[in-house]
């Protein structure tokens, strides 16, 4: 069993939801990376999403263009993300990390080399945002291979037929988009979000995080009650952002925002 | 290779690949989006309706076919081949990006989408989709790199004449691969009443595939103006090569003709050794970009190259699948000129034959002036004059210190 899914066997076994942030890797400052992602566990996260910087983030709003241009900036790479996981597994080797990102930089390093070192780091998951699985032929049996989720993208638009594929190729969850935009954006719509991951329940035993427009403990909530567990980047993303300049007064600020999501999430269960 | 019709009508196969190239690589919520597109097209690409509309649109509205022109006195003076121009500056709208337009404006209709958006570098096919816009009633919406709007602001407030709303992009580099990005962007945000007109061969699959069978007019016309003027088939074609999409519409019709020789020519900007210039085909290596896998201009990491020309048209880090799988097989060969090689190209044909040629265009020239005088003076050079020069009177002017 993935160190993911034992994660979300046991909150589900709980009757609990997954609470997973997103952070770009290497914003404010690469120093400061793992340092962040043992802020966020303390603040509640179950599962980290470590963003993977890139020059052209096509599927992100400007506040995570704007991470991936600072991280960018002080020359953060694949490798050194992969090596920042390896630290952060030094003291903590429970919460799963996926690494979120595009195709190119992975690309770029190889596919073969990018899962050795991804695998020997200790990281959980992958989630490429432009690798449908229709493409994914010759990259994600490396990934499991290594035991390596590939996690896979559903949106408002994926029909049935695609569910149940998508589905198939994926390992660990599946994430929902919950509504056609790009991150940071606020359009959710709770009911179409219930309808939607009803239906996808129906269809796949995976467990379903829902990611977009989940900015507090209300979305989060209303979120949480109709899906496994709900994805948080954008809102964190701004907040490292608005905070860069004090990194205790940053640690506090990302833990502000996330105990009371955390909070709201466990009242489901009471 | 020598390849045959069968092997051509197998490309793309049913994923979008040409060879390793191509392909789908977008977020989720536009793959149905994207495969509504294709079966569309695929059914209406046999729908005689459909082409005898897109037919009558170019006769009537574009005015072709554009003319082969015989380019007598510059090849009395460069020596050698015999230069021809295939004048798509003659074009409605002053460059061949309107072919692509007017197609992809049709299948819009046919779709029933009422609102378009465009990416535009040069600005030509934005003022091109803007156009089409115009005429069919159709909300536009074109991005823009702000880097862009400065060098190229006649063809920004042409857009606006005609109706469009021109958004500036101020990320990354602000040129024409951002503005792609937010194109894609404004797309996945509102995928259901939109239309994305992508102006080149790049982009996910069926992207490439459509815009090279709208642009084919070009070499279509071009075989067969060459065998009734000049009495044979050329023997070399040369075309600008930034995304591609003049090129692959000039050679496409002519890949199963062995002895034509063809040279797609990429902005070498200050100097290919000099790492500033856009010609991923001649100095870059395969990887993924907007939605199709291709040579980019990329670092060691796999982040995407910031890239320089002195045309805005060519300032692409990308280059359409099709041209990449062509660059594998040996089937065409890709070059490149640099900025002071195409401003001479473009004085040169602007002086000698009076025809003022886009900057992107004047690279194709650049070329043809330097391989015209290694062949025989029997010989056929095409060069595809994409676009006319008006718009980058601005730039030239202030190269050449005055104040325009």
């Amino acid at each position: 069993m993935s160190r993911i899914e034992g994660v979300l066997k046991s909150l589900k076994g709980q009757g609990r939801k997954a609470l997973i942030p997103y952070i770009t890797a290497g914003d404010p400052h690469p120093d400061q990376t793992v340092g962040l992602m043992h802020t966020l566990v303390e603040a509640g996260a179950d599962i980290i999403e470590l963003g993977v910087p890139f020059s052209d983030p096509m599927a992100d709003g400007p506040v995570i263009q704007m991470a991936c241009e600072r991280a960018l900036k002080h020359g953060t790479s694949l490798r050194q993300v992969i090596a920042m996981i390896k630290q952060f597994r030094e003291t903590d080797d429970a919460t799963p990390v996926v690494l979120m990102g595009y195709l190119n930089p992975m690309e770029a390093m190889g596919y073969e080399a990018f899962a050795d070192a991804a695998a020997d780091a200790g990281v959980d998951g992958i989630l490429t945002v432009d690798l449908p699985p229709e493409e994914a032929d010759d990259v994600a049996p490396l990934f499991t291979a290594r035991n390596l989720d590939a996690i896979f993208l559903l949106a408002p638009t994926t029909t049935d037929d695609r569910i149940r594929s998508i589905s198939e190729h994926s390992s660990g969850y599946v994430y929902y988009v919950s509504f056609k935009g790009i991150t940071g954006a606020s359009k959710i719509n709770v009911d179409e979000v219930a309808a939607k991951v009803a239906h996808i329940h129906d269809i796949t035993a995976l467990p379903v995080g829902v990611g977009f427009g989940i900015r507090d403990a209300e979305t989060a909530a209303a979120v949480g009650r109709v899906s496994d567990g709900v994805i948080v980047g954008s809102v964190l993303v701004d907040t490292i952002a608005r905070n860069q300049a004090d990194s205790d007064q940053l640690k506090r600020a990302l833990t502000d925002l996330l105990h009371p999501m955390r909070e709201a999430l466990d009242g489901l269960a009471s | 290779m020598k390849l045959t019709e069968e092997m051509l009508s197998a490309l793309p196969d049913a994923r979008g690949h040409f060879g390793a190239y191509g392909g789908r690589f977008v977020s989720e919520t536009l793959m149905d989006s994207l495969m509504t597109l294709e079966r569309e097209y695929l059914r209406l690409k046999n729908d005689p309706e459909f082409q005898k509309t897109f037919d009558e649109d170019l006769a009537n509205y574009v005015g072709r076919p554009s003319p082969l022109y015989f380019a007598e006195r510059l090849t009395r003076e460069t020596g050698g081949a015999q230069i021809w121009l295939k004048r798509e500056d003659l074009n409605h709208t002053g460059a061949h990006k309107v072919n692509n337009t007017i197609g992809q404006a049709l299948l819009a209709s046919f779709l029933g989408k009422k609102r378009v958006i465009a990416e535009t570098g040069a600005g030509q096919h934005g003022v091109a989709t803007a156009t089409v816009c115009a005429r069919l009633g159709l909300e536009c919406h074109v991005f823009m790199g702000a880097e862009d709007i400065k060098r190229q602001s006649l063809n920004v407030y042409r857009m606006k004449l005609l109706g469009a709303e021109v958004h500036s992009v101020e990320s990354g580099t602000k040129t024409l691969k951002d503005a792609m990005n937010d194109a894609m962007r404004d797309w996945v945000s509102n995928v259901d009443e939109t239309f994305y007109i992508i102006g080149t061969v790049a982009g996910p699959h069926p992207y490439p595939l459509l815009v090279r069978d709208f642009q084919s007019v070009i070499g279509r016309e071009t075989r067969r103006q060459s065998l009734e003027q000049a009495g044979k088939l050329p023997d070399a074609l040369v075309a600008c090569v930034g995304g591609g999409s003049n090129a692959i519409g000039m050679f496409y019709p002519f890949l199963t003709d062995e002895s034509v020789q063809m040279y797609g020519v990429e902005a070498g900007g200050l100097g290919i050794e000099t790492g500033q210039h856009a010609a991923p085909l001649c100095a870059g290596r395969p990887g993924v970009l907007h939605g199709n896998r291709t040579y980019l201009m990329e670092d060691e990491n796999g982040q995407i190259a910031g890239t320089h020309s002195v045309s805005a048209g060519l300032d692409y880090p990308g280059v359409g699948p099709e041209h990449s799988w062509l660059k594998d097989i040996g089937r065409a060969r890709y070059v490149s000129v640099t900025d002071d090689e195409a401003l001479d190209g473009f004085r040169t044909l602007t002086r000698v034959e009076g025809i003022m040629p886009a900057l992107e265009s004047a690279h194709a020239v650049a070329y043809a002036l330097k391989l015209a005088p290694t062949m025989d003076k029997d010989q056929v050079i095409v060069i595809n004059v994409s676009g006319r020069g008006d718009k980058d009177i601005h730039t030239i002017a202030q190269l050449d210190g005055i104040e325009a």
